[in-house]
């Protein structure tokens, strides 16, 4: 067996397979808040409980209901998202008109609030979701023992992420969005429905949020704070990748992923803070976020 | 937040200052805050009080950030905590005195601030906010493996000293009196702050920060000054915080924390001079009823948020300021 830098392979490609799943996670979650951005210029800080919903969404499925998982893979974003658009338009839309930072502090009491109502529900401790049985086991593949979910997971979250890249850049719908980023008044001038714009976007990046809680709750457990401390270092994310390009968010969300499982092999007690360095690293270089454009 | 805090009802009545430098009516509520903090202790708990107010120190530091100088802070546990943390261990570790624990621990915070303000203000608005909570992240990981801050345990049983090696502290009475005046003389330099030169170019910075420019301030050194100084005596609030408490734990660096600032200024209002203090006294007296509910507080704090955002953008006082016509 060879190895490198004294690292045996199995640590060091396990690690990196870790690295890809959590850049897996990074780069939906910062594709949510960067499309929510984009249009409605406000952080969703809820995103996390979001993320959170989904996972327990999918595990009162499963528990209440008998809902398998690849049922609650399309059901649950829907119904999460469909939550979202009640937010969005009872609470978020009354604010546009005031400065951003009302917004970040609106969605942090939403974020406050479902994370208090999950907590008192079901306590702290984690339940379990187990894998489903398509995807049990996993392959050898020489170098490396490969779970099948995880390999599921890094080529659902790619997908989802080049569909939606697909879907913002080269359609029609994609086109209107761009442009009601970029002047909403011209683009309602032209007689599309921009407010009904702004809330589909954000249903829809909530339910990317939701999304990946589902393909989360079988590999972490599903608790009420899984989505908190994910949600900080998402921010991390979209502030070194800057929120200006979506193919840039799944660039960064992926790529810090991995610089993350490599902190844990070289110098494990870093990992836990390597994305927050590399930030102040870039806010030192270039501001704006690599692939930030200034405002 | 330049939007709300710019309300012409308040900017139009006047705030002529004495000769002291301090408007008749804020000397008169200084005055009754300063009875109510000597009554205070002998009519209910003296450490809830002195909770009380540590938090509206801290929520007065935070204030001076948010509502002067218009920056939107989510990280600001990391000095509150880190201050809190060094105190801790230097009164218990190294055996200094209370008031030299302290100011290391204030020193401690203010280093911190000047790192991370520095890096922080090279982003605006949302950015702002987003970086500021990062790195208050990266202090609670670093708090959580560091050798001296005992991992999820803390810091306990800090021994509260002699101050400056004279007057036994022990005693909640004896320590009530100095932390009263720590913080009653900290309130004084926020006032003496917000109402300086220095405090009326930021808030010119924090109305329009093109026009600041253009007028030749260098902006981004007073957005430095004031993240610093906003730090440092949120620092001073944690290490005193930590003597009050014999105690330095992660709840004082994580991220809840910073929030529950955040609500105590929007609670009592933001740009006021003594909401915050009121804002802090509410939230840490519905902490301490409601403690017995567990996470129901955490939903009660979350409907604040959502309340106060959509319905009450002034705050307390900054309703009762638009009631008296006098800035408050």
């Amino acid at each position: 067996m060879f190895e490198l830098l004294g690292i045996p392979p199995q640590a060091l490609f396990g690690q990196l397979l870790l690295g890809l799943i959590n850049g897996s996670f990074y780069a939906l979650l910062s594709l949510g808040l960067a499309v929510i951005f984009g249009l409605l210029n406000i952080i969703n800080f809820a995103h996390g409980a979001q993320y959170m919903m989904g996972a327990f969404v999918a595990w009162m499925l499963l528990n209440y209901l008998g809902v398998n998982y690849w049922w609650a893979l399309l059901l649950v974003p829907i119904a999460v998202g469909l939550f979202g658009i009640v937010i969005e338009r009872l609470l978020i839309s009354r604010l546009y008109h005031l400065d951003h930072l009302y917004g970040l502090l609106l969605t942090f009491g939403l974020a406050l609030i479902i994370q208090g109502l999950f907590r008192n529900q079901y306590g702290i401790s984690g339940l379990p979701y187990q894998i489903p049985q398509q995807l049990a086991g996993g392959q050898n593949l020489g170098f490396m023992f490969l779970p099948n979910y995880r390999g599921w997971v890094i080529v659902a979250s790619l997908v989802v992420c080049l569909a939606t890249w697909f879907m913002i850049e080269k359609t029609k719908l994609g086109a209107y969005l761009r442009a009601a980023t970029e002047n909403p008044t011209l683009v309602g001038a032209f007689g599309i429905n921009v407010p009904r714009l702004v809330t589909l976007t954000y249903g829809f990046g909530v339910a990317l949020a939701a999304f990946a809680g589902v393909l989360a709750a079988p590999i972490y457990s599903v608790n009420p704070n899984m989505g908190a401390d994910l949600i900080i270092v998402v921010f991390a994310v979209v502030v070194i990748g800057g929120m200006g390009s979506i193919l840039g968010s799944i660039i960064t969300g992926f790529g810090l992923g991995l610089i993350e499982g490599l902190t844990r092999v070289f110098y494990p007690e870093g990992s836990a803070v390597v994305i927050f360095v590399i930030m102040a690293i870039v806010l030192l270089v270039k501001p704006a976020g690599l692939f930030g454009r200034t405002a | 937040m330049a939007v709300e805090t710019s309300d012409p009802g308040i900017a139009l009545a006047t705030d002529t200052p004495s000769a002291a430098g301090m408007s008749r009516q804020h000397l008169l509520i200084f005055a009754g805050l300063l009875a109510l903090g000597l009554v205070a202790p002998f009519v209910l708990y003296p450490v809830f009080v002195m909770k009380v107010l540590c938090f509206a120190l801290f929520a007065c530091a935070f204030n001076l950030l948010l509502g002067y100088g218009g920056l939107l802070s989510f990280g600001h546990a990391a000095y509150f905590g880190s201050a809190s943390y060094v105190c801790a261990h230097a009164a218990k570790a190294w055996n200094l005195t209370p008031e030299l624990s302290i100011l290391l621990g204030t020193g401690t915070a203010c280093i911190l601030g000047i790192v991370f303000g520095s890096l922080a203000i090279r982003r605006q608005g949302i950015y702002f906010a987003m970086v500021t909570l990062a790195f208050a992240q990266m202090v609670f990981f670093f708090s959580l493996q560091a050798p001296f801050t005992g991992g999820e345990d803390g810091i306990q049983s800090v021994p509260r000293g002699r101050l400056l090696g004279l007057i036994d502290l022990s005693a909640d009475l004896t320590l009530y009196f100095f932390v009263l005046a720590v913080v009653f003389l900290g309130l004084l330099l926020i006032y003496r702050i917000i109402h300086s030169p220095f405090g009326q170019v930021l808030k010119a910075i924090r109305e329009n920060e093109p026009r600041a420019v253009s007028l030749g301030y260098r902006v981004n050194r007073y957005k430095l000054a004031v993240f610093v100084m906003s730090a440092t005596l949120a620092g001073l609030a944690g290490a005193t915080k930590a003597i009050v408490f014999q105690l330095a734990s992660l709840t004082d660096v994580y991220w809840t924390m910073s929030g529950e600032v955040v609500l105590m200024t929007l609670l009592g209002g933001m740009g006021t001079v003594f909401g915050p203090i009121v804002g802090a006294a509410i939230i840490v007296t519905m902490q301490n009823y409601l403690a017995t509910f567990g996470a129901w507080v955490t939903v009660i704090q979350g409907c604040i948020f959502v309340v106060g955002v959509l319905l009450f953008r002034e705050g307390i006082v900054g309703v009762l300021s638009k009631w008296f016509k006098k800035p408050l």
